[in-house]
This record gives C-alpha cells, sequence and structure tokens, in this order.
C-alpha cells in the first residue's frame, strides 16, 4: 500500500529555523530544542572518543608487546612473555576460543530455537509466560555462578557422557576419550552453551512474536500444517533475527572469562581431541595471567584481547554480510 | 473441480461469545456468491468457518454442518489442513510470503502437497500465473521477491498461489478492499473467468463489486452490537439489487443504514 496521507491542501509548513515570509530567523529555535541537541549529539561525539581511545592504547601496547616477541605471535604454541627472550603466540588461544564457541552454538541455537518457537506457536499461554520468566532469570545468572556449577556439578557429572560420545564417535578422532578429567574444551562448550542460552532464546522469541498473522495465515490457508508454517512463513521471516540473537549469544561466548577459567583445565597446546583437557582461550588466559604478569607480560595479554576483539568484528560483519545479501526478500519491505 | 457447498445450522463462537448463529445456505458450484453487511456482522467469520481458518482464532469452534460436496467439513476424523487444500483462501491485505520469490510463492502450495519435477512446477507455475492474468507483468521476474509487486499484483500473484493447488472452491476476504479502482478492475475481472473453475465465495464492502461480480448474494446483519449475525437472505443478485424479499436488505442496499 502506497496511499500518501498527505493533505494536498494544506498549506505548505513553515520550514524550521525560518519566519512564515522565509526569512532566516536565527536565534528563535528554542532553548530546549538547543540543549537536548547538544546533550545527544555529545553522547553520540563521546561513544566514539572512547571507542577511538580504547583502539588506540590497546593498538600501542600491543605492538609493543609484538615489536618484542622473539616468536611468531600467530603460530607459537607458548606463552612465555617475560622470558628471555620473550616468545608468545596466540594460536592455542585463538583455537580454544573458536573451538568452545562453535561447540556452544552448535548447542545452543537449536536449543533455543526450538524453545523460542515452543514459547511462541505451541505452548498455552498460561504456560509460556513463567517459561519465559524462568529463561529470563537465567540470563541474569552471574557467569561466576554459573562457573561454580560448572567446576562442582558439571565437571564430575560427564564422565558417562564422554565414555558414551568415546563409543560411539570415538572413530571420528575428534572425540576420543583418554579418561583423563573431563575440564576439556568440549566442557567449556557445553557450559558456554547454557549461559548463552537465554539471550539467544529472549531475542529469537521476540523476532517469532513479530512474524505478522497474515504470513501465517496466508500458509494455514494452503493447507500447511503447523509444522509448515514455521518452516515457511516463520522461519524465513525471522532469519536474520535469529542471526542477530546468535551473534550476541557468540559474543559473550568468545568474551566469557571466568566460568571457562573454573572450568578448563588449561595448558599451552592444542589437544588432539576435543575431549582431552588443556588448552585455552582469549579470555580466560587473560584473566588467569594479569594479576602476575609483569609489564611485557600485560602487554602481551593485551595483544591478545585486540586479536579477540578483531575476531569479534569479523564474526560480526560476516552476520551482517549473511543477512544483507538477502536483503530484499527479508520482509522489510511488505 | 469445482463443488457445491451446503451449509446448515452453523453457530461460530470466539469463546463464549456467539459471532454467527444459526446459517443456512446453498452455494452453486461454478458461479460466484457475494456476502455484503455491516461490519461486525460476521460475514468474514462466516467465510472462515468454509475451510476450517475459524478455529485457528484462540477461542475459535463451530457447531453445525458445512457438506463440500458429500464430505461435511466438520465431520469426525476430517483433518482441517486437509480441508484447507480443498478450500482455498484469498486474504483482505495481499500477503505473498517476503521471503520467497514469485516463482516459489506460486509454487508453496505444491511443494506442501507433495513432489513434483522441475518442469512440472514450472507448467504449474505459468498455468496458475497466467490463470490470474499476471504472466506477462511477471515473466521475467519470476526469481524477483513477490513482495516487489505492487498491491494489486500481489493480489493477483495470492490468486495465482491459490489456484495453483486446484481447490474445489476459491474464498475471498474482501479482496479489493487495499487496491486501488484499476487493480480492483483487473481482480473483478478475474473473478469472472476464474468461476468457471470454481466455487467462489467473496466477502466484500463495496455493493457496486458485489453486483457486479456475483450471480447469487448472501446479505448478513446483526439486531445490535454484541448480538449474533445472522443470514437474512440470500437470493439471485438481481433480485437483491431489485427487488429483494426483505425490507432490512432493501435499507442497506439503498444505504438508509449499516
Amino acid at each position: 500500500m502506497d496511499i500518501t496521507t498527505q493533505n494536498p491542501t494544506a498549506p505548505p509548513a513553515p520550514q524550521p529555523g525560518r519566519t512564515e515570509d522565509g526569512r532566516a530567523a536565527r536565534g528563535t529555535t528554542r532553548p530546549g530544542d538547543r540543549i537536548f541537541l547538544g546533550l545527544s549529539r555529545g553522547s553520540g561525539i563521546l561513544v566514539l572518543v572512547i571507542m577511538a581511545a580504547i583502539a588506540v592504547f590497546l593498538t600501542y601496547r600491543a605492538v609493543l608487546a609484538i615489536g618484542k616477541d622473539e616468536a611468531n605471535f600467530f603460530t607459537t604454541f607458548e606463552w612465555n612473555p617475560s622470558g628471555v627472550p620473550p616468545q608468545f603466540g596466540i594460536a592455542v588461544l585463538a583455537f580454544g576460543t573458536v573451538v568452545s564457541s562453535i561447540i556452544a552454538m552448535a548447542i545452543a541455537v537449536p536449543i533455543a530455537v526450538g524453545i523460542a518457537l515452543f514459547l511462541t506457536h505451541y505452548a498455552p499461554r498460561r504456560l509460556s509466560g513463567p517459561i519465559a520468566y524462568v529463561i529470563d532469570l537465567l540470563a541474569a545468572v552471574p557467569s561466576i555462578v554459573y562457573g561454580l556449577w560448572g567446576a562442582l556439578v558439571l565437571v564430575p557429572q560427564l564422565d558417562g557422557l564422554y565414555g558414551w560420545l568415546d563409543d560411539y564417535l570415538g572413530w571420528t578422532g575428534v572425540f576420543a576419550w583418554n579418561g583423563g578429567a573431563p575440564r576439556s574444551l568440549f566442557t567449556v562448550g557445553i557450559l558456554l552453551a547454557l549461559m548463552i542460552l537465554p539471550i539467544i532464546t529472549n531475542v529469537s522469541r521476540e523476532v517469532f512474536r513479530q512474524v505478522p498473522q497474515m504470513h501465517e495465515e496466508a500458509a494455514l490457508a494452503l493447507g500447511a500444517t503447523r509444522w509448515e508454517v514455521i518452516r515457511m512463513a516463520v522461519l524465513p521471516f525471522a532469519r536474520s533475527g535469529v542471526i542477530s540473537a546468535s551473534m550476541l549469544g557468540l559474543g559473550r561466548a568468545l568474551g566469557e572469562t571466568m566460568a571457562v577459567a573454573m572450568v578448563l583445565s588449561s595448558s599451552f597446546d592444542i589437544q588432539a581431541t576435543l575431549l582431552d583437557p588443556g588448552g585455552g582461550t582469549f579470555a580466560q588466559n587473560i584473566a588467569s595471567k594479569f594479576n602476575e604478569a609483569s609489564e611485557m607480560g600485560r602487554d602481551a595479554l593485551i595483544a591478545s584481547g585486540l586479536v579477540l576483539f578483531v575476531i569479534t568484528l569479523l564474526v560480526n560483519g560476516a552476520a551482517r554480510l549473511i543477512i544483507a545479501r538477502r536483503k530484499e526478500y527479508s520482509g522489510a519491505n511488505a | 473441480m469445482a463443488k457445491r457447498i451446503d451449509v446448515s445450522g452453523l453457530n461460530a463462537y470466539y469463546g463464549s461469545f456467539l459471532a454467527i448463529e444459526d446459517i443456512s445456505m446453498t452455494v452453486e458450484p461454478r458461479s460466484v456468491t457475494a456476502f455484503i453487511g455491516p461490519s461486525g456482522c460476521g460475514k468474514s467469520t462466516f467465510l472462515r468457518t468454509l475451510n476450517r481458518m475459524h478455529e485457528v482464532t484462540s477461542g475459535g469452534r463451530v457447531e453445525g454442518k458445512v457438506m463440500l460436496g458429500d464430505e461435511n467439513l466438520y465431520g469426525a476424523g476430517i483433518d482441517p489442513v486437509a480441508v484447507r487444500r480443498e478450500v482455498g483462501m484469498v486474504f483482505q491485505r495481499p500477503n505473498p510470503f517476503p521471503t520467497m520469490s514469485v516463482y516459489d510463492n506460486v509454487a508453496a502450495g505444491l511443494k506442501l502437497n507433495g513432489s513434483y519435477k522441475k518442469a512440472q512446477l514450472d507448467d504449474i507455475v505459468e498455468k496458475s500465473l497466467r490463470g490470474a492474468n499476471l504472466w506477462n507483468e511477471v515473466k521475467d521476474r519470476l526469481n524477483k521477491p513477490g513482495s516487489g509487486l505492487s498491491g494489486g499484483q500481489q493480489q493477483r500473484l495470492c490468486i495465482a498461489r491459490a489456484i495453483a493447488v486446484e481447490p474445489n472452491v476459491l474464498l475471498m476476504d474482501e479482496p479489493c478492499s487495499a487496491l486501488d479502482p484499476i487493480s480492483t478492475l483487473a481482480i473483478e475481472d478475474l473473478i469472472g473467468e476464474l468461476k468457471e473453475r470454481f466455487t467462489i465465495v467473496i466477502v466484500t464492502h463495496n455493493m457496486q463489486q458485489a453486483a457486479r461480480v456475483s450471480d447469487r448474494t448472501a446479505f448478513f446483519n446483526l439486531a445490535a452490537v454484541g448480538q449474533p449475525g445472522k443470514l437474512i437472505e440470500i437470493d439471485d443478485t438481481e433480485r437483491i439489487f431489485s427487488n429483494p424479499s426483505v425490507q432490512a436488505t432493501e435499507d442497506y442496499i439503498s444505504g438508509r443504514f449499516g
């Protein structure tokens, strides 16, 4: 529908800042407007200034550290910035961060989408309200609590799952298990999945709720079952929203610190299988080394933080590309 | 393909509210039947009972019998999904799937019903778009999004989508109320062609439209707000608009109320 609501007989509205006979009228804008303009413009500029300051600081310290690094910063399996000569590299951290986040996403996204669909399309209203409330609460649990629960409750329970994975999927190599304590990247992934589940669920739920009724009715009227309605009208319409929701979750997973530090038995090498303890993530490594680090050590940690920052930017950029690629099909123009 | 609809003693509720009461009528195959009446009289509700879309609304339920051919749509063991595959529907606002191309919109119903070969699909899509008088306008942009078409084209796309699955009946719920006069005319011409193949029921607020496109017209009314809507009379369109047998019908048509 493109019906314009303009009334053609209405007199043209006077231009803002001009009097009716067209002369510029300086100083007649209302003081309230000017104050508000100043405040909002100032806030906008402040954000940019802070961002730029952080970026400059991080980059400066990181460049200092990398300049002194005697090993390859990107490929070395070692973290010894205070040694003589200093040698450190982010390969283990990048691997651990990316792998644990992928595991977390693989577990959390399907479950979150399932819960959100259940809440919006299957559950009776008196059930969906309380469930949504509980999920909101889960999002508010501090990560240190997840970490405690992970270390004290989850880890001791995982032997059974690890054994099962080893029995049935051990042949892939990735899921082979040598019987060590289940403080591996895989466990970290499970814990991260739990932590990012609420945010993905909540945002997806909002997105599913906004699918226009008329698209669902269109599918129903064609003789679609409830699942077919979801597949035909709901999921495609919500696709970009679900991707955004997943990115929010991924952001948390990539940067999660305490819970990972408490569950992972970290080491500076890459394990042959996901189930063997060892490895590390950027945030966990920074948290566990920062306090005792020398100035050089801190600069090295800052350099690793900068890499995490860049990875996060790349992932978000990729998600935006995916969304933009099918913009004309997004439903925004419906 | 067209079948007769025979409704008897039909009540429809929203929760405990009785929206339409005791409706009985027959809709002849290969004809156009128009439902007219003031807002809130239940004509859209009644239309939606004919493909079991009424019960999709929360609290919606129906009592009575709707025979399509010799099958009761509300009989035991009848699957509403199967009913909707036989009774197609076009809505008030054009609602092509925004995430699908023109082609995929038309093919959407077919893909639900089973597997077709690409060539078969191509055939049916072209036939349906031709049937909806849209083929010439979209044949070069089949892979463009359906939501990029104009409002009138979108509505004809929705008609193409509905007739692609060869339903027995086509329900139209004020299909032109969101369209300009030229697009409206295109849809009305189309309705005239489609009645050769389908049983068509159309709800409209536009009485000239009812007079132009329909063979039979049913007038619905309600005694007061909060009262159930009722079928006042159904007759040949010519007779309803020239010499209706009920005074209320004449009052409505001549604009004395409603």
